[in-house]
């Protein structure tokens, strides 16, 4: 393969990367909510290390975006956020690792 | 006069071409640098960064090693007072005698001894492993008490705590040659448990001690030296392993 042949493919494959992931505070909140059945939002808050309201807007762009979904519910009397993956969430991160990985091999 | 008109064109065409060229590369400076700031475009960045929110958000990484050479350094010590303490007949505890005649155990002075002397160690423990976890935490500036630790401590405090309310019955039951290797196998499935929320090192140690709790209690009798290897020596062991894999690294 030429040089100009595999950065045409690499850059095909950075085309077909997620753009809902191309977001530090996205990818964040996608890979946390990998690993975890559901983290709460101030957990959230303090892995990511940025304000309510920057949060607040990712996550419900993702929650539009039916990646995520949000669960409230009421511990005692304060309010209790949890999110968690969902199933189309959780394919699309998969892919979107999928395309790094073979982004990365290409590049080698 | 075609060419000359031919070749203006061009001419202009290029000058164009070279203006739209420029803009296009202000536009990409100015991209890139945002990009640069909001996302990591690299795949392997993008990848470490992921793996890095894995960790952190899943496990317990401000577990310090040192926590645990100190909690076996302070079992050794603990170890060494109850042996040179009891007198030779009461380092092991003799089974045949025990059927023999059922009142061999006696709750004396010396039991007494040996409790405290285990609350003691317990204790010490305990606080050497909170301070050195505290002081890693602080160093990486990271939070403490966040939901993988809450996670790994409620998970290890479930067989643990069932384990400890076991040794209490077995104490009351009279089987106290039992108690060392219940102490070691409950400890040990405790680790394992609490193994899923931090490093793995923490599950190779949990099914060290429970070989060495059933090893312990196949072998009755030898409960002060199991006591010793697994609490003590085991500790030192993983801790120093543990130190040298992720703290030391970090400190360089």
């Amino acid at each position: 393969m030429t040089n100009n042949e595999q950065e045409g493919i690499v850059k095909e494959i950075i085309g077909k990367l997620n753009k809902q992931f191309e977001s530090r505070v996205r990818l964040g909140i996608m890979s946390v909510l990998m690993v975890n059945e559901s983290v709460d939002f101030v957990s959230l808050k303090d892995l990511l290390d940025i304000t309510d309201g920057n949060l607040a807007s990712h996550l419900s762009a993702l929650e539009k975006n039916k990646l995520i979904e949000v669960r409230k519910q009421f511990v005692g009397r304060k309010p209790n956020t949890r999110y968690r993956i969902t199933a189309s969430g959780r394919n699309a991160f998969r892919e979107h690792l999928d395309y790094l990985a073979e982004i990365i091999r290409l590049k080698r | 006069m075609y060419t000359g008109i031919l070749h203006n064109c061009f001419h202009e065409q290029q000058k164009n071409l070279k203006k739209v060229c420029h803009l296009n590369i202000i536009i990409l400076l100015c991209i890139s640098k945002y990009f640069y700031m909001e996302q990591n475009q690299e795949p392997i960045q993008q990848l470490n960064a992921i793996r890095n929110m894995m960790e952190r958000s899943s496990r317990f990484i401000s577990l310090s090693g040192l926590s645990g050479v100190a909690a076996g350094i302070i079992a050794l010590i603990g170890a060494g007072v109850a042996f040179f303490y009891l007198d030779f007949d009461q380092r092991y505890f003799d089974i045949d005698r025990y059927f023999m005649e059922r009142s061999y155990l006696k709750f004396d002075h010396s039991w007494l001894f040996i409790t405290l002397d285990a609350l003691i160690v317990l204790g010490l423990a305990l606080f050497s492993g909170i301070y050195f976890t505290t002081r890693k935490a602080r160093k990486k500036g990271l939070k403490i008490w966040d939901s993988a630790a809450r996670r790994m401590v409620i998970n290890m405090f479930i067989p643990l705590s069932a384990g400890g309310i076991f040794c209490l019955i077995l104490l009351y039951h009279h089987l106290v040659f039992l108690v060392a290797p219940a102490t070691l196998l409950f400890y040990g499935l405790a680790l394992v448990n609490a193994s899923k929320y931090t490093f793995h090192e923490v599950r190779v140690l949990g099914i060290s001690e429970i070989l060495l709790g059933l090893m312990a209690s196949w072998l009755v009798g030898y409960g002060l030296i199991f006591w010793t290897v697994g609490f003590g020596v085991l500790h030192i062991f993983y801790g120093m392993m543990m130190h040298y894999r992720y703290d030391a690294k970090h400190d360089e």
